[in-house]
């Protein structure tokens, strides 16, 4: 137990990141427009329902959370902090079972109501028991939670049916948007979509589709002080090249999501010590996924083929010098301390550092599938960054064990609904990417039945494991079935596998002080921190 | 004895008679139509790379080579390598082959769908014609990429869309021009002649009308070869044409020209350099064609 915590606090470190050309901040400035680039649409303003980037970036500062993850340490799985709630992020009662939040008294909704508990009880509610229809991105993660309650107006009450330490860390996601009871009732569960009314930082002015979101400073903010800026504008530009130029011409400050090295490198040559370059192992995991329910691919020998055939050593020392992608790693955040080490990752298949063999291994299951040349379409996203990259290496490395791949590359409204309701693939890019590190909750996406799981199969084995490791509390019990669960589902029944984990390089404009880079790009987007040295 | 008129007529004969050698129409196509001439042997490279591209490069197009990514020209890769290693040099004359296929086959199809519909409007004119007409207004009110990016847009990337993306647009421009031109023929009395010798409409239309509609036909297949190269440029670099790892020029810059411009610069330059080439080629051979086959412009 001890190791693990001194572990943990070890994660905490190396995980803060590496900040390039960093300075001691002075006293925060007030007053100025933060410019920022998006790449990616907004489908949606309800946070409860997507899972882009593309809404949080641009409508994230716009809300308030129950609790978030401390802006001033952001890499730390462990280290949270109120939001709306008052004092400390409490400790479970009766045996973790128990969660008392009391709710401050002078956070107000945008239209003037004051936000109570009951707004947060209603918020929760919606989040975790969604009515039939309602789409909930994230209500796998709070499976523990039996009961909601909000006695006051000052404070909600949560109970679970069993301890688990997943609880805190998904109430501290960003998507948890906190609504107003009155906006639920009134307009119904829909009306987030497409409206916003929340206790952020900033309040929303406009949306200009496909070309700005634009906000002012919340002037009766409850974090007193805060936001230094005067307002925010979240700019469209899916180009990468558009947002790297923005950057350079000084048209944006910051980009938040990440930027290849090679454009961190042309930034530096070109602008000097006006860009800060701030780095960090990414929550974010590039995978593929068979389709189970097409042929040959419902075999776990064809499908163990694709995964040993990869060459993720190979890959990470040079797909990291042009792509986002870097840190070869199993189910977990590689810098978490229920990641498996390089000592157990080498007994996965596909991860052993002797390629040859691995090659060799995956012709001889191919060859017993009775599929020695198998052919495939792809289906990948339209985006380059990692996703066209790393496809495309991909198929490279598949053609060296005899498979003939195509691609067929989508843009991500499609690409989705390939993956979530039309089925229509042999072989899919896939993704993991997560907010807050909360690893148990994390890993849910190779289960049977999780919504993100688009392989449509499973593993009942898997299935079995998880259901215990969410009920021990032991944290080297976890370790130890989070191993188990991990041979199951990317190597014995090879559910999805892993190809390799993100680096995330955010360069930004120096000028640009009091953010700090997150593990996630989804996380700190609340934008209260941050104030222009101008 | 002969008269003036009548040794001038033996002479134009005897001209006529004469068999030029290969060599001597070349020069003779070079001094008369520099430019085309000059289209014209790129447009011969150019399919030449594209049906000899095994036997002119020494790397495989799609295969990743990491260990020599983005390495600058040099005695190995002429041209330099990509961010996946791939030789520059290989891909761009393999990509003559995908440029190639998409070009000819749009320009094809498109310009003979559309001098079909084009000779059809005009053959039956009325309620038919007038609503072909209008059909044609409507499609040519959208510019060319716009609409070959919505087409591509619903119809998903890929190389059999792009064609198809591209192919649309073509056909009531060729129709357009070709009913102008099938307007006249209409006229005159051999096509009566057929009518009332009980050919079918058919018949009239591929065998009678659509050979004597061959000048506009040929002037704008030449120009559409030209335009679908560009058009499948555009698409792919816009990432809704053909996919990686199929080398194409377009998507060689759209995979290395926004990411590597500056730290290597002959990503990006080459497959632009190919592209304006074609482009250039097929645009001056065109040019040529029509020169040679309009009388208006012929007599100048």
């Amino acid at each position: 137990m001890t190791n693990l915590t001194t572990k943990l606090a070890l994660a905490t470190l190396i995980g803060a990141g590496l900040v390039v050309g960093g300075t001691v901040e002075a006293a925060p400035k007030k007053g100025g427009i933060l410019n920022y680039v998006v790449g990616s649409k907004i489908p949606s303003y309800d946070g409860h329902k997507e899972t882009t980037f593309g809404m949080i970036h641009p409508i994230r500062p716009y809300y308030s959370t129950l609790i978030r993850v401390n802006p001033d340490n952001p890499a730390s799985p462990t280290d949270f902090v109120c939001d709306v709630c008052v004092g400390d992020v409490p400790k479970g009662e009766e045996g973790g079972t128990k969660f008392t939040f009391k709710i401050r008294k002078d956070v107000e909704f945008h239209d003037g109501t004051p936000m109570t508990a009951q707004d947060v009880k209603a918020t929760m509610d919606k989040i975790i028991f969604p009515p039939k229809g309602i789409p909930s991105a994230r209500k796998a993660f709070f499976k523990a939670v039996a009961s909601i309650t909000a006695p006051d107006d000052e404070t909600v009450i949560f109970k679970l049916a069993f301890p688990t330490g997943t609880f805190i860390p998904a109430l501290a996601l960003p998507f948890n948007f906190i609504y107003s009871k009155k906006d639920l009732d009134t307009h119904g569960y829909t009306w987030h979509q497409k409206n916003v009314n929340g206790t952020g930082a900033f309040k929303f002015v406009q949306h200009q589709k496909g070309s700005f979101v634009e906000g002012v400073r919340n002037a009766s903010y409850h974090h007193k002080g805060k936001p230094y800026l005067d307002g925010i504008k979240a700019i469209s530009a899916p180009k990468l090249a558009v947002r790297v130029q923005a950057i350079r011409g000084d048209r944006a400050s910051i980009e938040f999501r990440g930027f290849p090295p090679k454009h961190r490198d042309d930034l530096v040559k070109a602008l000097g010590n006006k860009i800060t370059v701030q780095e960090s192992d990414w929550n974010c995991v590039l995978m593929f996924a068979p389709n189970h329910k097409v042929k040959p691919f419902d075999d776990p020998r064809v499908r163990r083929a694709l995964t040993y055939a990869v060459d993720r050593h190979g890959g990470s020392k040079y797909l990291s010098r042009i792509a986002i992608v870097k840190t070869v790693g199993g189910i977990v955040f590689p810098n978490h301390p229920f990641a498996a080490n390089e000592a157990e990752l080498s007994k996965l298949a596909g991860y052993s550092k002797d390629i040859g063999a691995s090659r060799a291994e995956a012709k001889k299951l191919l060859a017993a599938a009775g599929v020695p040349n198998l052919k495939f379409v792809l289906n990948n996203r339209g985006v380059d960054q990692p996703y066209k990259v790393v496809g495309t290496w991909l198929i490279d490395q598949w053609k060296k064990v005899g498979m003939k791949v195509t691609q067929r590359v989508q843009p991500s409204p499609p690409f989705y609904a390939t993956l979530r309701k039309k089925k229509d693939f042999d072989v899919s890019i896939d993704f993991n990417c997560q907010s807050v590190i909360n690893p148990i909750a994390d890993i849910t996406k190779f289960l049977t039945t999780a919504g993100n799981n688009y392989s449509a199969g499973g593993d009942a084995k898997a299935d079995a494991i998880y259901e215990k490791l969410l009920r021990s509390a032991d944290p080297k019990e976890q370790r130890a079935m989070i191993r188990q669960y991990e041979k199951r589902v990317i190597d014995d029944a090879m559910v999805a596998a892993i190809t390799l984990w993100w680096y995330k390089i955010n360069p930004h404009r120096s000028y640009v002080k009091g953010w700090k880079i997150a593990p996630s790009h989804y996380l700190n987007q609340h934008l209260d921190n941050i104030w222009l040295d101008k | 004895m002969a008269t003036a008129s009548e040794i001038q007529v033996d002479d134009d004969f005897a001209e006529l008679a004469e068999k030029k050698a290969w060599h001597q129409v070349a020069i003779d196509l070079v001094r008369k139509q520099p430019l085309a001439a000059g289209g014209f042997a790129i447009v011969v490279m150019m399919v030449l790379m594209a049906i000899f591209a095994e036997f002119l490069t020494f790397f495989p197009p799609e295969d990743n080579d990491l260990e020599h990514m983005l390495e600058a020209p040099n005695d190995v890769y002429i041209l330099g390598a990509d961010q996946f290693g791939r030789d520059l040099l290989t891909r761009i004359v393999f990509g003559a082959r995908t440029a190639l296929f998409v070009g000819f086959t749009c320009a094809i199809v498109g310009a003979t769908c559309g001098m079909v519909l084009g000779v059809a409007s005009a053959y039956f004119g009325g309620t038919f014609d007038l609503i072909v007409q209008r059909l044609v207004d409507v499609i040519m009110a959208f510019p060319l990429i716009i609409l070959a990016l919505a087409v591509v847009a619903t119809l998903g990337p890929g190389t059999v869309n792009v064609i198809i993306a591209i192919t649309i647009p073509f056909i009531p421009q060729c129709a357009r021009v070709v009913r102008s031109n099938a307007l006249a023929i209409r006229e005159i009395p051999y096509v009566d002649a057929a009518r009332a010798l009980g050919f079918s409409d058919a018949r009239i239309i591929l065998r009678h009308m659509a050979p004597n509609v061959m000048a506009p036909f040929l002037i704008m297949l030449t120009s559409f070869l030209g335009q679908a190269i560009l058009l499948e440029a555009s698409l792919s670099y816009l990432g809704m044409g053909v996919q990686e790892p199929t080398p194409a020029w377009g998507l060689m810059l759209q995979g290395g020209a926004e990411e590597f411009a500056e730290s290597a610069p002959w990503v990006a330059i080459w497959p632009g350099v190919a592209i304006s080439l074609a482009v250039f080629g097929f645009n001056l051979f065109g040019d040529g064609v029509r020169d040679t086959l309009d009388p208006k412009l012929r007599s100048r």
